[in-house]
């Protein structure tokens, strides 16, 4: 049985850093998306649009691979959480499909680029927030039932008990998060007046992403869920004390190096905060997957099916990564203000 | 709740079934197309590194700019179905998880990576990695294409003729013996081979139908003659082959799905001393009846059992309640088979104008290859309608019944977003179908651009040019 226990956690990590590589990765882009407005037409949105133009598409596979691992390794999740989230998931992969043709469509018919900018920013904004509702939506905690006919346990909300003040909050706390780390690479990124406009949108943004944390932060100990037991007392307060510390230190040496001219530090940082801000997520939720109902034990697949995926994954995934880190290194550097296309 | 309660009356599951087939349908367009055309670019760049004539590798660059924008359609449709089993039907996600979720976590893992991994190299590379390494990623991205092919028709083959399984006490299906036996599950060899001749066969008759076009317009065309000729080799050899492939196919199905066959004859009755083919009718379900049938007697039991007298089951050995509905499934077989036989008229017409030496100087063989080019995707859908519907009334074919696998949603909530759906595929597909045509329409020629100079895209799609004659930006 310990050994069950092991490979059940093993795919909780695993699924849980696919999930991360998905948000800081796509974040980015989507990020982008949701600047678009505020960049000049012309070079400054063609320098921006170029700038994620290589890396996007792989990005967005891993939002299929934390998709499929959950319904692979984790089927009774996956099956409550995506009723439970049902006008958000839809939402978000319309937003996606908008976002994604827009890439494609806009270089191609020059006539209607100004349409295809308009598609490309609101189906960034519609993925980021509704992923961010989700999360909200997750946290507050969803409605499930026993129910031997459905595999064991089953949705049993309305469709609509995910829209709450908590769930816009947190829908809200992605899009700037998001934008936060769209306005950091351009940064690193872009030349120009676009870097300035992107320096300029970082401060602000920075400011926003760390109130919204500690808004979400002061409002999560009182959803139903008694969250702050895990929070305050021990052994959990160890590691929910250096979290809130490190973020005000981190938040510290953000606007210092964005001070400082530093182009490639503020996106490090801001990847920081998200890390930060996925811990403090996985304190709150570990070991539960839909809180507090239902633990990844109990919403695992049997042995033989994460031993199967497990061989596979613990081959192919160092393929991908060492893929994905060259497809980086590639395209390192300013994009250069010709574009690529 | 007014506007809301409009949506009350329907069913969710009628609804959330619609949304599956509209997404599904949508999607398996561009794979269909992407995987027969890999592979053709595949072909062409091996026969421009082994005979250095420019002619292949012009007509790489051309295709591969269409491949660009299909491709693209096919990934962002693709990520919705990854989310379409557990948003609409959950309770099949939470059984059938410990089965098939991991043969669709290798999908994800040994093609799509695969594909985003070399897709790069082969849209923008050629001057980065040198010819062979070049030709290497092209073959890579095929080979992705048909991995993924591979896993989810196992997948779906699994749905139909389900095996290498055991039941929970959650009523959970479970893997018990080896995966090999859940893989290679008994109809998932027919389908495979059915599907991707399907996609080789789908892709000859869309370059096909372009080569004829050009063809029409300028009969001198180089460029138009090869890849027409290509195409039509191409059709007249598969076409008969698909042929026997879909009868194994059917053979397969008449041992595993015998309920699904009857659909397709319209056999509403038992035959005991040999079955008519009926040929076309109006299936009367109310009667139990095929209405206005013409039919050619014991046909039926000579094709499907190699016997004149051989008796045959009807739906009447079948429950009613455990019916496919049979009208779907008896007009979309037809159209699948009508149109398969249509293809081989082209290639056997082909090989008639090659043999008189009048392939490019036959404007009725060219005006018919244009009829048929999109042809090849009616009949990957009505097989699709024919396969799915037939497996009807059971999403795990004889153990999971639909109606207890869908989720619990409220009706508005499914019929708003298959609203949302229809809009925005329309709009969006649309858009880029429209872009397609337009590439298409542009003759082939010397001196193909490559996608852009620069090799900015690694993992996406490249933009082909502007199509209003925009100049794209200088390096």
């Amino acid at each position: 049985m310990a050994y069950n226990l092991d490979l059940t956690t093993i795919w909780a990590f695993i699924i849980a850093f696919a999930v991360f590589a998905y948000v800081v990765m796509d974040g980015f882009d989507l990020g982008i998306g949701i600047l678009f407005p505020f960049f000049a037409v012309g070079e400054e949105r063609d320098q921006a649009m170029n700038s994620i133009a290589p890396v996007w598409d792989g990005n967005e596979t891993w939002l299929v691979l934390g998709g499929g691992g959950l319904f692979a390794a984790f089927p009774l999740a996956y099956g409550i959480i995506l009723p439970a989230t049902y006008p958000l998931m839809i939402a978000m992969l319309l937003g996606l499909v908008f976002r994604g043709v827009a890439f494609e469509f806009r270089w191609r018919d020059t006539r209607h680029r100004a349409l295809w900018d308009v598609a490309f920013t609101v189906g960034s904004v519609v993925a980021a927030m509704a992923q961010g509702m989700i999360l909200g939506a997750i946290l507050q905690g969803v409605t499930v039932t026993r129910s031997v006919a459905a595999g064991g346990w089953a949705y049993a909300g309305n469709w609509l008990d995910w829209l709450t003040p908590f769930s816009l909050l947190t829908g809200l706390g992605v899009v700037a998060g998001y934008a936060l780390l769209g306005a950091t690479w351009l940064n690193w990124k872009v030349e120009g007046t676009a870097q300035a406009h992107a320096v300029r949108l970082a401060r602000v943004l920075g400011i926003i992403t760390l109130v919204a944390m500690a808004a979400v932060s002061a409002a999560t100990p009182f959803l139903d869920y008694a969250y702050w037991h895990r929070w305050f007392e021990m052994p959990g307060i160890l590691l929910t004390v250096p979290v809130p510390l490190l973020v005000v230190a981190f938040g510290f040496s953000f606007f210092k190096s964005l001070a400082l001219g530093s182009e490639r530090l503020p996106f490090a940082i801001a990847l920081g905060l998200f890390l930060l801000g996925f811990a403090g997520l996985g304190i709150s939720i570990f070991p539960y997957i839909v809180p507090d109902q239902i633990t990844i034990w109990e919403a695992a697949a049997p042995e033989k099916s994460q031993l199967f995926m497990l061989v596979g994954t613990v081959v192919i995934m160092p393929v991908i990564i060492a893929y994905t880190g060259w497809a980086y290194w590639v395209f390192r550097g300013k994009v250069g203000t010709h574009g690529y296309h | 709740m007014g506007q809301t309660a409009v949506f009350d009356q329907f069913d969710p599951v009628v609804l959330a079934r619609i949304q599956f087939a509209f997404t599904v349908s949508f999607h398996f367009i561009f794979p269909s197309f992407s995987i027969g055309l890999a592979s053709y670019l595949a072909v062409l760049e091996g026969l421009w590194l082994k005979t250095g004539k420019s002619v292949y590798l012009d007509l790489f660059r051309y295709w591969l700019k269409i491949f660009a924008v299909v491709f693209a359609m096919g990934v962002v449709s693709g990520i919705v179905m990854s989310y379409q089993f557990g948003t609409n039907w959950s309770v099949f996600s939470v059984k059938t998880g410990p089965i098939l979720g991991p043969l669709m976590a290798y999908e994800v893992l040994t093609a799509f990576f695969l594909e985003a991994g070399f897709l790069g190299v082969m849209l923008f590379g050629m001057s980065k990695v040198g010819r062979r390494l070049h030709f290497a990623a092209t073959c890579m991205v095929a080979l992705g294409t048909f991995i993924s092919a591979t896993w989810i028709l196992s997948v779906n083959s699994w749905m139909q003729t389900p095996t290498g399984f055991a039941i929970n006490a959650n009523g959970q299906f479970v893997p018990a013996g080896s995966w090999l036996t859940i893989i290679f599950n008994p109809s998932f060899p027919y389908r495979l081979a059915h599907t991707v001749i399907a996609s080789y066969l789908t892709t000859s008759l869309v370059v096909g139908a372009v080569g004829a076009w050009h063809l029409l317009k300028d009969r001198t065309n180089p460029y138009a003659r090869k890849m027409f000729s290509m195409a039509m080799w191409m059709a007249a050899l598969v076409a008969p082959v698909q042929i026997l492939a879909g009868d194994m196919h059917g053979l397969n199905t008449l041992e595993h799905q015998p309920a699904k066959i009857m659909a397709m004859e319209g056999h509403y009755q038992s035959h005991p001393e040999g079955a008519p083919l009926i040929l076309f009718g109006i299936p009367n379900s109310a009667e139990k009846r095929v209405d206005y049938a013409v039919e050619v007697p014991k046909a039926s039991s000579l094709i499907l059992k190699h016997d004149l007298d051989a008796p045959m089951a009807g739906l009447d050995t079948i429950p009613d309640d455990r019916e496919p509905p049979v009208a779907i499934v008896f007009w979309s077989f037809r159209v699948m088979v009508g149109l398969g036989f249509a293809m081989l008229g082209l290639g056997l017409f082909s090989l008639l104008a090659r043999s008189r030496r009048a392939l490019y100087d036959w404007p009725l063989l060219h005006r018919l290859a244009i009829a048929m080019g999109p042809t090849g995707f009616v009949a990957v859908i009505a097989g699709w309608v024919t396969t799915e519907v037939g497996r009807q009334p059971y999403t795990v074919y004889g153990q999971l019944l639909t109606g207890q696998s869908h989720s619990p949603l409220a009706a508005p909530a499914v019929a708003v977003s298959l609203m949302a759906f229809v809009v925005v595929y329309f709009a969006v597909f649309g858009a880029g179908t429209w872009y397609l045509l337009k590439l298409m329409g542009q003759p082939p020629h010397a001196g193909e651009t490559e996608p852009p100079q620069n090799p900015i895209r690694t993992a996406g799609i490249t933009p082909a040019p502007a199509l209003d004659g925009a100049p794209e930006p200088a390096e």
